[in-house]
């Protein structure tokens, strides 16, 4: 778990700050430094998890605070005599509602991913871990604008459809390698290998020992970019496989997650007035968390 | 095996070296040039010369006087031997960038005859340079005139031997190899080994193997490049070869691990014969933990039994049969710890400081923040702060003792954490590899201190 304590700079501002070196990095004189880049993505990372984690407490918070009022509601409609069918409809405005919170789990997630595969994807599982529902709804939370917005925060790609300052076409990047003469394309998180790269990438693999004793004469070109991975959850997401081996800091950030799940809530009421204002407030961060998909997409290919 | 932490103890007393100022080259305003920011030291292996590279690409090489036996107080100065321009700036068209001139680091060969060669690298390429001195001029040729004119050979009538006469003493760099297109990333370090024919350059992913004589090719001994990049988590950040086995080499990661690896083993050293790490403290873990605990500089001892890590704060010794935790752990400026947020704000947090050994290994020095230094006395525990400035520079001036504050109540003589200048950073220092005798660089300045002689 994070220390937050020490720092001075909250985890909105370290993400804006962290972000802006790395673009600065791209004009710097002497080329782009890999290592400086790459520790400026762990502290993105640690950044984006504990930024992450906080928004998450909240929208859990928000789902919780949303069915207890249903529920209230509904037990202020009950008539006496109508008991025994509203405990049916009971049940099923509690799943129903469960169902609209399962659906904005889904709507946490990009609309072109809501497949089974994404029962492993860790705020779904979260979320499903209390509620123990899997949709694939798309999002009919009351408040679809504020649930998509955070969605946008968290997952970089789903931006495209909300950040009008991303023009790029975000769920396409490629990536020549000169080293190995390898093009890759990442293209919705899944890594294709055009035909006659691969063939390439058949022989240099046979010989392989060789290549390693090889001179490397070639310089390489960073036409278009590839984006180092400082998002364990991108990288859940788009392979299951992969899954298992994430970094052990996936595995504790679970855990934090399904703590903050399981701590109940308290407060509920004063949470809503508190996070319109937080909203209105944090513009210019969430802008800049809004556009964390161009910026991810922009970082420079090595 | 000691173990724990050094702290600041005393200062002063019985067995401790003085040390007092001796020299200070480089220009004396504020207004620091960028080109001449000094950007790598390093004394040759009698420690009769000292090299320096700067941000420019120059190379400046200053000698030690012989001494003078009537005067042994008055330990001999280094004054310059040779300058040279060594990297010019390049303009890669196919990247459409620019590789920069800075000289990253000057290893020296060991002297084999009269001449001296040294080692100088940028971020792309690698030169071998010879120095050399003239200090003789041939003369009485029959063909030419003096100035090089050359006669009329209906003039000559005699003929006669040309002979050698002594001239004001000459210093010539030439460079004798350039090691170029070996690298795709940007070099870090190199080392020469003890084999004296071959030597390796590391980059941020590989390491090559280079032999002295060959420049068309190499041999890559280590690759870390992942095939995805996006896998990327670590890469290297300094490399050296073992003082004594010419086989056995280390490199450190951003990570904060060392890799010992023997290239008897196999031809690609991918996998390590030892891996030399320490558990991350959980209670310490920030924001910036990845960014403090890579290694910024590794140096074996001259025995070659140890060798030393430098990250952001702290310097460690490692007992190279022992790999699960350093022998030794100091501390260079632990009450930065709570500072890392600003630190990462100005980019000081990535400051690549280095890290030296003395000629015997029982005192190892690293520099700090505020123009001070550290000097950590293994065999004693004990540790102090020096400063290099221009306050401190009337000849044999005995330095004083610094103390940070880093909190509460600021005492007569500390200096306050909030009162430290970032910009003046000491991040590349050498020891005279017998003497106590110890080159210091501040941004642009080059600061030469001695042990006080009684």
């Amino acid at each position: 778990m994070i220390n937050t304590m020490e720092c001075s700079v909250d985890a909105q501002s370290l993400i804006s700050i962290s972000l802006r070196k790395i673009h600065n990095s791209r004009t710097q004189r002497g080329g782009i430094k890999l290592h400086k880049n790459l520790l400026v993505s762990y502290v993105l990372r640690n950044a984006r998890q504990v930024y992450t984690n906080e928004k998450y407490a909240e929208i859990y918070r928000m789902q919780q605070y949303e069915e207890v009022m249903t529920v209230c509601n509904e037990i202020q409609e009950l008539n006496p005599l109508d008991l025994v069918e509203d405990c049916e409809e009971q049940t099923g405005d509690c799943c129903g509602s469960a169902t609209e919170s399962a659906s904005l789990c889904g709507a946490l997630l990009p609309v072109s991913h809501q497949a089974p595969s994404a029962q492993h994807i860790q705020p779904s599982s979260a979320c499903s871990v209390p509620l123990a529902l899997q949709s694939e709804e798309v999002c009919k939370a009351p408040d679809p604008s504020f649930y998509r917005s955070c969605c946008a925060e968290v997952y970089p790609v789903s931006n495209c459809d909300f950040s009008p300052v991303n023009s790029m076409h975000c769920n396409k990047t490629t990536v020549l390698d000169l080293d190995t003469h390898v093009v890759t394309t990442v293209e919705n998180g899944y890594l294709h290998q055009d035909c006659c790269a691969s063939l390439q990438q058949c022989c240099q693999g046979a010989q392989s020992p060789a290549k390693k004793r090889k001179l490397d004469f070639e310089y390489y070109v960073s036409e278009i970019e590839e984006v180092p991975d400082f998002t364990p959850c991108k990288r859940a997401k788009f392979e299951d496989s992969s899954y298992a081996s994430t970094e052990p800091l996936d595995t504790s950030n679970i855990s934090n997650l399904i703590s903050i799940f399981g701590s109940g809530f308290t407060g509920l009421v004063s949470r809503q007035a508190d996070l319109e204002q937080a909203l209105n407030g944090q513009f210019c961060s969430k802008q800049a968390l809004a556009s964390l998909g161009a910026w991810t997409r922009a970082i420079v290919a090595f | 095996c000691l173990s724990g932490i050094a702290t600041v103890t005393k200062e002063g007393g019985g067995n401790d070296v003085q040390w007092c100022f001796s020299q200070v080259k480089g220009a004396i305003d504020d207004d620091v040039a960028e080109a001449d920011i000094i950007s790598t030291v390093e004394f040759n292996h009698s420690g009769e010369l000292l090299a320096t590279g700067d941000k420019g690409g120059r190379v400046v090489i200053f000698q030690q006087e012989t001494e003078n036996k009537s005067q042994p107080q008055c330990r001999s100065e280094y004054n310059v031997y040779s300058t040279f321009q060594s990297h010019e700036p390049e303009f890669d068209y196919l990247k459409s960038l620019e590789i920069e001139e800075k000289i990253n680091k000057i290893r020296w060969l060991p002297q084999k005859n009269a001449a001296q060669f040294l080692l100088s690298t940028n971020d792309k390429t690698i030169k071998l340079w010879k120095i050399s001195e003239r200090d003789k001029r041939p003369e009485g040729y029959n063909l030419k005139e003096e100035d090089g004119r050359y006669r009329d050979a209906a003039t000559i009538t005699t003929l006669r031997v040309p002979v050698f006469r002594p001239m004001d003493l000459m210093v010539e760099a030439s460079p004798r190899r350039v090691f170029a297109n070996g690298h795709t990333y940007h070099i870090n370090s190199i080392s020469v080994n003890s084999d004296n024919e071959t030597y390796l350059s590391a980059d941020d992913l590989r390491i090559n193997l280079w032999h002295l004589e060959i420049t068309d090719r190499s041999f890559n001994v280590v690759d870390i490049k992942p095939a995805n990049m996006e896998e990327l988590t670590e890469v290297i950040t300094a490399a050296e070869f073992h003082p004594h086995q010419c086989n056995t080499f280390v490199y450190s990661s951003s990570k904060g691990t060392i890799r010992l690896c023997d290239m008897r083993a196999s031809a690609l050293c991918d996998k390590h014969s030892k891996l030399f790490e320490e558990p991350e403290d959980p209670s310490n873990r920030s924001f910036f933990s990845e960014i403090i605990s890579s290694i910024s500089d590794v140096k074996f001892s001259h025995n070659g039994r140890y060798m030393m890590t430098r990250d952001y704060l702290s310097v460690k010794i490692w007992d190279l049969n022992m790999e699960n935790r350093p022998v030794e752990t100091y501390q260079v400026h632990e009450y930065l710890r709570s500072k890392l947020c600003s630190l990462y704000e100005n980019d000081c947090i990535f400051d690549k400081f280095e890290c030296c050994w003395n000629g015997n290994d029982s005192v190892v020095m690293t520099g700090s923040y505020n123009n001070f230094f550290r000097m950590l006395d293994r065999s004693q525990r004990r540790d102090v702060t020096l400063e290099a400035s221009r306050e401190s520079c009337k000849p044999r001036q005995v330095l004083k003792p610094r103390r940070v504050c880093a909190g509460g109540k600021r005492k007569k003589d500390e200096i306050s954490v909030d009162s430290l200048d970032f910009n003046k950073k000491i991040l590349h220092t050498a020891w005279h590899p017998q003497e106590n005798i110890i080159a210091v660089a501040t941004t642009n300045n080059l600061y030469i201190f001695q042990e006080k002689v009684n």
